[in-house]
């Protein structure tokens, strides 16, 4: 990786499946209680403008089972709620000349911009706006190659907002590219037909039934209901369209998992029976993340 | 070249006065200062109905005076400037305060355009009498749309009762509502939240159908959708006084030639489709776009540099608006020299009376020249204007503005021609 991970989209799959590969290898890490140095003397700074305990936790963590320092920097313990614009405040971490910068904003292209400023530093998008959450992805596809040979043919279904989802991009571009086939489920004012559009393998429906059909993965996108400048959805209709519950599963294949990027909304977009089922690897999503995300931390400052 | 008479010919201008004395052969004034146009194109002044110029309230951004000289170097003689000042432009003492603004330091000639309601709220209609006594030469809340029809309606037949045309920003602000950018493949790419055609397309409709009702003189403001081109063209084709304007960008640039998160391509409306801009440049053919006008709208820096979503809408255009203009519609083919020439004098002065815009003994001496194919680069840190928000920065041009005359006197030319200033 030269310089960073803005994205899923602009990568190939040599680079994904070689994060992948390492990935695997750290997985072993996690339970060993095991440190590396292989990035001690390091500095990476988590730059977090949203508000995220898994995600930054995450990356905390795998920074230091790979010997760096890691700090977080949290917006609202930050001057900018003193009302420092991003340039400043990218600047003034700059000057501190940190060997990275892991970064969430509620904006899209946020890292795009401080990409454009910090020329110097790699930047790793842990999550922009509605854009791209890349090592969610990546994590995901490694939780789904854990029980799955390829990610070739496979059905994927993925459930929820998808027009606000960064989580649903990323995935969507990483499973495209290994050619597995994307359903995009939600309803008809958080499912832009434009979606389809946005690489090879991927089909639309508003029903979860067509969905969830044959599916060997069903992905579950947490949701907001109430959002700035749109009519606000029922949470019942929602749930009774869109939720997932367990009489759905024998729908899928006998073997399908259940996936959700977390935190998940117990009666909302998934109900407690099928998060606590067997078929469920959501914890198994966050241990991988650590595992993936040592991988991106290595493949980007090792040496 | 005039394209009020239909004039096209290689012949002298004599001014005198700052008014164009005759036109003809070899004409000759004692005493008299030349200058040299040979090889170049002599039209008349260039005018440009939409224009901010941010003085009052925002003089950090564009002052009357720079924005007057950005409009020279782009070979502008004539320019209306929006009202969305601070104050806005909504009383005659603001419309007073503009004016003398520009008589003492703008260079080129400054028509205030006058709010439709008072703060551009949308509410109360502004005091349009009596700053048409001031000097507006019209009424627009650009920036915004009349959002209530009932208010858009009595500004129509107020407006109609004065004379004046009115502008409308079209747009209708729950359907665009929050969008940065055009909505479509490349905003759902992305991830920032689309402002679709329809927005505009609902407006145009809606304010074509009352300016039926009024019979009011209604123009489009920078129009950008292909559906607005086409009731603009049937409005006309059913005898409707029904005008509107293009910007260059929505006849040069699709949403998809932005650089990712590149607030220097973000403005309202937005960049389109393809097809949109296939339809903005068959109406410009057509003439269901009467005019050219650059919506030249600087943000200062600090402004422009933030999270894409938290930018400021606008970018310039005055200085580049001849160089566009000459790329994508003349010379590749798609309207004649004349044609283009029509969108920037005649058809600006139709739609405004303002009494400029064409070549004739007895007229002003506002005078573009411009040529069409010396290569050029556009350089923004360069530019006369105090913003830099600009697409076409280190853009190359094959033609653009060379000398701007206004009342006579020379006040721009480009810079190394070795051209010499006559002040006469």
């Amino acid at each position: 990786m030269p310089s960073g991970l803005l994205g899923i989209e602009p990568l190939d799959r040599v680079e994904i499946e070689t994060i992948l590969d390492r990935a695997k290898n750290f997985q072993a890490q996690q339970s060993a209680r095991r440190k590396s140095d292989q990035l001690r003397g390091r500095m990476i700074v988590n730059l977090f403008f949203e508000a995220s305990t898994r995600t930054r936790t995450s990356f905390e963590i795998a920074a230091k089972r790979l010997g760096a320092d890691a700090i977080s920097i949290t917006a609202t313990g930050s001057s900018v709620s003193k009302g420092e614009s991003l340039v400043d405040t990218l600047n003034t971490l700059g000057a501190m000349h940190p060997d990275a910068i892991v970064m969430r904003h509620a904006a899209s292209g946020a890292p795009h911009f401080l990409a454009r400023y910090l020329v110097e530093t790699p930047i790793i998008n842990a999550g922009d706006g509605t854009h791209e959450h890349p090592t969610q992805a990546l994590l995901d596809a490694r939780t789904i190659l854990d029980r799955r040979s390829t990610l070739e043919g496979l059905r994927v279904a993925i459930i929820g907002d998808i027009a606000h989802s960064r989580v649903a991009r990323s995935n969507m571009y990483l499973l495209s590219k290994f050619g597995a086939q994307i359903v995009l489920c939600g309803p008809a004012s958080l499912l832009p037909p434009e979606l389809a559009q946005l690489a090879p393998g991927i089909s639309l429906t508003h029903k979860m039934e067509d969905a969830i059909r044959d599916a060997d993965v069903i992905m579950m996108l947490r949701v907001q209901l109430e959002r700035q400048h749109e009519a606000a959805f029922s949470a019942n209709e929602y749930f009774q369209f869109y939720g997932l519950r367990l009489e759905h599963m024998s729908l899928a294949k006998p073997d399908a998992i259940v996936m959700h990027p977390g935190p998940i909304n117990r009666g909302r977009e998934i109900s407690s029976e099928v998060a606590d089922s067997q078929r469920s690897v959501i914890l198994n999503q966050v241990e991988n993340g650590i595992a993936v995300r040592m991988a991106v931390l290595e493949s980007i400052l090792g040496n | 070249m005039d394209p009020a008479s239909g004039l096209d010919a290689v012949c002298d201008i004599a001014i005198e006065d700052g008014s164009i004395a005759a036109i003809g052969q070899n004409l000759a004034i004692p005493g008299a200062g030349e200058f040299d146009a040979t090889g170049l194109i002599v039209a008349p002044g260039f005018i440009d109905m939409h224009v901010h110029l941010r003085e009052p309230g925002f003089e950090y951004a564009e002052t009357i005076e720079s924005g007057s000289r950005a409009a020279a170097a782009g070979g502008f003689t004539s320019i209306c400037c929006m009202p969305n000042t601070s104050p806005v432009n909504d009383s005659a003492t603001v419309t007073s305060y503009i004016k003398e603004r520009a008589e003492r330091h703008a260079i080129v000639n400054v028509f205030p355009i006058g709010a439709i309601t008072k703060n551009s709220a949308g509410e109360e209609l502004a005091a349009i009498g009596l700053m048409k006594e001031a000097g507006i030469v019209a009424i627009s809340d650009d920036g915004r749309p009349v959002m209530n029809a009932r208010v858009m309606r009595r500004a129509m037949e107020t407006a109609r009762s004065f004379g004046l045309p009115v502008i409308d920003h079209c747009e209708d602000l729950h359907l665009s509502a929050g969008g940065d950018m055009n909505e479509g493949i490349q905003s759902v790419r992305l991830g920032l939240r689309g402002i679709p055609a329809a927005s505009e397309d609902v407006m145009v409709a809606r304010d074509i159908l009352l300016a039926e009702l009024t019979g009011a003189r209604f123009h489009v403001a920078h129009i950008s959708s292909r559906h607005s081109v086409e009731m603009v063209a049937l409005a006309k084709a059913r005898g409707l006084p029904v005008t509107s304007e293009a910007t260059p960008h929505h006849f040069a640039l699709a949403d998809d030639a932005m650089p990712p998160y590149d607030s220097n391509y973000k403005m309202k409306p937005p960049l389109r489709s393809a097809c949109d801009i296939g339809a903005v440049t068959a109406g410009i053919i057509s003439g269901a776009i009467d005019a050219i006008a650059t919506d030249h709208a600087p943000h200062a820096g600090s402004e422009k540099m933030q999270e894409f979503e938290k930018c400021p809408f606008g970018i310039l255009g005055l200085e580049t608006a001849i160089g566009v203009t000459l790329d994508r519609l003349v010379h590749s083919g798609k309207i004649t020299l004349m044609r283009m020439l029509e969108l920037f004098t005649i058809g600006p002065n139709r739609v405004l009376n303002l009494n400029r815009g064409r070549l004739a003994a007895g007229s002003p001496a506002d005078i573009t020249i411009f040529d069409t194919e010396r290569a050029w680069t556009y350089d923004v840190n360069r530019s006369a204007s105090k913003s830099r928000n600009s697409p076409f920065h280190s853009q190359t041009f094959r033609g653009g503005p060379v000398a701007t005359i206004v009342n006579g006197k020379v006040v721009w030319t480009a810079e190394g021609l070795g051209l010499a200033s006559a002040s006469q």
